[in-house]
């Protein structure tokens, strides 16, 4: 048998609910690899070895009890942007690097009543701000495929903690491909919902009309089994739609004969590494093997403008919300004035990092007197058409296939002084946030050791078709079973 | 276009926002660098068309308003940076 921490949640959760296990020792075995991992990768902000256990023996008594469902006594770890009552949440900022919530995120409440069991935080970069974790105020998390190139970002943490099995699953958000290229450049499975499938209830905002949280897992079956979990309507959040949510388990067959597949040729970027483009011709061609129709000359011809667009839409959003740390409620606060708007810019000045800051000042701009409807309205419309792009193409096929991001993950530093080329990193997973439809990104090959996300997106609430396309290439070809070797 | 150090200062005012005199030649020029980008929006014609704030296509999202037990006052102050009595201490807003 695998060492305990590799297992998947559905692994885990046969030899749990077989008794060959308990959740005690699942939980003590995971934590012990994280602590010896942990010095080389950096993934976590808060370990929290205590409640861990406590979790564990909890879980315990409730199988004890026959009360299993699938994540019950199963470890994970939460991404530091989502509210973990009594547990610090940072969002790796300064600002809010004592800040105890005083209550759950919705996500947390669901998990907590299916039983699971909190590790800890992960970091990212600052207020999900970034493509790389290296705007985490605290350290920089590693790549676990080589330890010199970044994990991806914003949910670089979650991603990374997941590849090197410092938990069975993770959770990230996803803003403007914060889940999926991390999980693309660490080579694990990450799934961003369409918008409103899951509650945002807790999660600390950052641009309010496109952030979604997900999970991130080690393969196509854990991503289904969390989703069941954490979808559905919440009256806290009123941009959760009152759809049902569907039994995503029963999406995993393998049979995608007839499945219509569109490859938007717009998402073959210029600039784009060669190595990339040919891992995802062949994966692709493997869909068609499997007996997929792929059509290979798919248009979205806005995907061009969707990048100006949302860094006009994302700091804009995240301007006025992070408006609110003013340091009068909670997180930091300068205290060396007197004088009310003083201590309020101070508190900024010092609590935000460069890229926060460089957020908040785009975004104040776009939406200033003069040029709210030459940038932020002129925005929007373009929004209209990126998402009148999605509804087209879904007209024609089931789902569409492009790569996660347009590179493997690159070196620590590389892009750090230089925002425009950072910001290029998110160009073929941004313009799904903006449309607000769903994409996973799964592992399609290995380029120089680095692994290579393939992304597939699929229409308002059609994760059903995402999960299946997923799966049916993930049993063709496990990608997944590949481990790093931590050098 | 390049903004001018009086217009990032202007910025950063309306977000209340301090920035150091070095932060402000560096936002100067990477968000000048920035926004370059977005001149490209300009040759799309978007007349008439209507604009997406959010994708989702609700509407006036009602629910009944039920009472239902706040977070404990100690338990909301507990994060406070400072406090008095059961509120939250801030500076004079008034001279």
């Amino acid at each position: 048998m695998n060492p305990l921490n590799e297992l998947t949640i559905h692994e885990a959760h046969k030899l749990l609910k077989e008794k060959k296990i308990s959740s005690v020792e699942l939980t003590e075995a995971t934590l012990k690899h994280l602590h010896k991992v942990e010095d080389k990768v950096h993934a976590c902000t808060t370990v929290a070895d205590e409640q861990a256990m406590k979790d564990a023996r909890a879980a315990d008594k409730a199988i004890a009890a026959g009360n299993i469902k699938p994540l019950t006594g199963v470890p994970a770890l939460i991404k530091d942007v989502v509210c973990t009552k009594g547990i610090r949440t940072t969002c790796s900022s300064k600002m809010l690097e004592n800040f105890v919530p005083p209550y759950d995120a919705c996500v947390i409440e669901k998990l907590k009543a299916a039983g699971y069991v909190i590790l800890g935080k992960t970091n990212m970069d600052e207020f999900a701000m970034g493509s790389s974790t290296e705007n985490s105020a605290f350290f920089v998390t590693h790549n676990p495929w080589n330890l010199d190139c970044v994990p991806g970002g914003s949910s670089g943490g979650s991603a990374a903690a997941t590849a090197i099995d410092e938990a069975m699953y993770t959770l990230g958000s996803d803003t403007g491909g914060s889940i999926r290229q991390p999980a693309g450049f660490c080579g694990v499975v990450g799934l961003k919902p369409t918008y409103g499938r899951v509650s945002r209830y807790g999660l600390v905002a950052f641009a309010s009309s496109l952030d979604q949280i997900g999970p991130i897992t080690k393969d196509v079956t854990d991503c289904a089994l969390v989703m069941n979990v954490i979808s559905g309507h919440d009256k806290r959040d009123s941009t959760t739609v009152p759809i049902e949510v569907p039994d995503y388990t029963k999406s995993l067959k393998a049979d995608i004969k007839g499945l219509r597949i569109g490859v938007p040729k717009e998402y073959f970027v210029e600039g784009m590494q060669p190595e990339v483009r040919s891992t995802l011709e062949t994966a692709i061609k493997k869909l068609e093997e499997l007996g997929a129709k792929v059509d290979w000359n798919i248009s979205l011809p806005y995907t061009k403008y969707a990048l100006a667009a949302y860094y006009i839409l994302a700091p804009s959003e995240a301007s006025a919300n992070l408006a609110r740390y003013d340091g009068v409620k909670y997180g930091y606060s300068y205290r060396d004035s007197t004088n009310m708007f003083e201590s309020m810019e101070k508190t900024k000045q010092f609590g935000f990092g460069a890229e926060v800051k460089r957020r908040i000042m785009l975004g104040t701009y776009a939406l200033s007197a003069g040029y709210y409807d030459a940038y932020y309205l002129k925005a929007q419309k373009v929004r209209t058409l990126i998402r009148r792009d999605f509804e087209k193409a879904f007209t024609q096929c089931d789902v569409l296939v492009t790569p996660t991001s347009p590179t493997t993950a690159f070196k620590i530093g590389e892009k750090t002084d230089d925002p425009v080329q950072m910001y290029l990193s998110d160009v073929c997973t941004l313009p799904i946030n903006i449309a607000g439809v769903p994409a996973i990104s799964i592992p399609a090959g290995f380029v120089n050791g680095l692994p290579v996300g393939m992304q597939i997106i699929g229409t308002f609430f059609g994760e059903e078709a995402l999960l299946k396309t997923a799966f049916a290439y993930e049993q063709a070809t496990a990608w997944n079973k590949k481990k790093p070797a931590l050098a | 276009m390049k903004l001018t150090a009086e217009e990032v200062r202007h910025i950063a005012l309306l977000a209340r926002l301090g920035l150091s005199d070095e932060e402000v030649e560096k936002f100067r020029n990477q968000l000048s660098d920035i926004m370059v980008n977005f001149e490209a929006l300009e040759q799309i014609d978007t007349t008439g068309l209507p604009p997406t704030s959010q994708s989702v296509n609700l509407v006036n999202v009602f629910r009944p308003d039920e009472p239902l037990p706040s977070l404990p006052v100690a338990e909301v102050l507990a994060n406070a940076p400072s406090r008095e009595e059961n509120s939250f201490k801030v500076n004079a807003v008034l001279e």
